[in-house]
């Protein structure tokens, strides 16, 4: 599949590869450059491959309330709200931002590779409720614009006022109605667009000519991964529960959510596993599936793993022993039969203050 | 999306390997690296991990890695030797091998053990030749 600025991508020279389906650009001029446009000015990234479904009527809030694990009751119409969609085993099928556009209307976007399975199990457990599920993909074209100067540049070259941070507003882009979020995916502020595919295209020359630089999904990746954002399929699965993903902020099983009890149990024993970050000491770069280990013994895996742009180190997150968790501990990545030194860092790895000039 | 000879450089006096590896032959010694197509494919090198001096290295056989952010590349040896020499200043400044593959961007000297392992490699004619396919 192709999103609306696919030739605006091949005439910017970007690499493109296959992700969920998606002819999708990795990177255009490289992901370092990207990477520090968006740490210090302004960088956009077509996400039109993600889903996005809307749940409307009178119970849109008891099903959502059901189904997602955060209190989407405390979201006020025009509010973004954060969640993981637990299967019974309190898995994790997805993790997602939920959108009030209204009193009984909600709109959820999900990753592109969960978005079928997103929606065979919200279209399944909605049945008992008064409430419709509508699979809206096809509605929306999608640009995240982020970076510090994202707001302004976005707001001037689009003529419109944006929400703040996590609320999303009506507004008119090239004539038709769009939605502006205040969320991302990369540690900066920044908005994400929900446009009509059918005027999205000149909205993205509109932004470039403004100074905003195209960014692929390796920078993405790199900028989620420094402040230490869960990727679904990486850190998030199925098989693991939000608690050993430390999530737990954004589980109230008190609302009885699908998945709550396990939940609860986690939280109230602790997992075996805990999702870390961690720093390379010296050289290397660690990657997915890379084991950790302390002396002879493997104590858990790297679930993502990069050059870090802005740390100019190689850095990560993995599941470790819980017992080893501890931000400082000594462990080792092997990296293809190299043992590399590293330490479980605090999250985020990287702080805006920290490196702001 | 791969680009074809078109882009990028490949210099007439250099040896090719099919894994996109070069060599300059000089004697029973060669500096060995990678070619334009494969710096461009793996994108902006951050690391490059060298095979240690006095190592033996065996015609297409990997002997050192290099990096890019996001990915990691075997680089396969076009010859067969020993180290005698690896770039160091690789080690801070890795992009070179970017800036400039042939030049400041070769990566070892080898001394060559089978000299004769060169007629197998591919002119750049050739080379360029088995990009356009």
């Amino acid at each position: 599949m192709r999103t609306p600025f696919y030739e605006q991508h091949l005439e910017l020279g970007a690499k493109m590869v296959p992700f969920a389906g998606w002819e999708m650009p990795v990177q255009y001029e490289g992901i370092r450059e990207e990477h520090s446009a968006v740490r210090r000015h302004a960088g956009m990234f077509d996400v039109s491959h993600m889903g996005q479904v809307e749940v409307e009527g009178p119970g849109a809030l008891t099903f959502l309330q059901r189904v997602l694990s955060n209190d989407v009751a405390k979201v006020h119409v025009g509010g973004a709200q954060y969640s993981v969609l637990c299967n019974e085993e309190g898995g994790v099928i997805d993790d997602l931002f939920a959108y009030r556009l209204g009193d009984d209307r909600f709109l959820i976007v999900t990753n592109a590779a969960n978005h079928e399975a997103d929606l065979a199990w919200l279209g399944r457990q909605s049945r008992e409720f008064d409430a419709i599920v509508r699979d809206v993909a096809d509605r929306y074209a999608m640009l995240a614009v982020q970076g510090p100067h994202a707001r302004a540049v976005v707001s001037r070259a689009l003529g419109i006022e944006l929400p703040t941070r996590f609320h999303v507003a009506h507004v008119q882009v090239g004539r038709r109605p769009a939605l502006a979020c205040g969320t991302g995916y990369t540690g900066e502020d920044g908005v994400e667009l929900l446009l009509d595919p059918e005027v999205a295209t000149p909205i993205w020359a509109e932004l470039l000519d403004a100074g905003v630089v195209p960014c692929g999904l390796g920078a993405r990746d790199t900028l989620r991964l420094e402040v230490c954002y869960p990727l679904h399929g990486n850190e998030l699965t199925p098989e693991r529960n939000p608690i050993e993903a430390g999530l737990g902020w954004c589980c109230k099983e008190e609302t009885g959510f699908i998945g709550a009890q396990t939940v609860a149990r986690a939280r109230a024993e602790g997992s075996a596993e805990k999702l870390v970050a961690f720093k390379i000491e010296g050289q290397g770069i660690p990657r997915e599936g890379n084991p950790v280990m302390q002396g002879d013994e493997q104590v858990g895996a790297v679930t993502s793993g990069t050059f870090a742009p802005s740390l100019e180190i190689g850095a990560g997150m993995a599941y470790v022993a819980s017992e080893l968790a501890e931000v400082g501990t000594e462990i080792e990545i092997d990296v293809r039969g190299k043992r590399r030194p590293a330490r479980i860092a605090s999250k985020p790895l990287y702080l805006k203050s920290s490196k702001r000039s | 999306m791969a680009p074809g000879s078109s882009e990028g450089n490949y210099p007439e006096d250099l040896r090719y390997h099919e894994e996109h590896d070069w060599a300059r032959i000089e004697g029973n010694q060669a500096t060995l690296g990678i070619t334009w197509y494969a710096q461009d494919s793996l994108g902006e090198v951050v690391f490059f991990d060298p095979p240690e001096v006095g190592a033996t290295i065996q015609k297409d056989s990997s002997y050192a890695e290099v990096e890019s952010v996001k990915a990691v590349s075997d680089v396969i040896a076009p010859l067969s030797g020993e180290i005698v020499e690896v770039n160091d200043t690789l080690q801070d400044t890795p992009e070179k091998v970017n800036e400039d593959p042939y030049g400041d961007g070769w990566l070892v000297k080898v001394r060559l053990t089978a000299p004769e392992e060169a007629e197998t490699l591919l002119g750049v004619q050739e080379y360029r030749k088995m990009l356009d396919r």
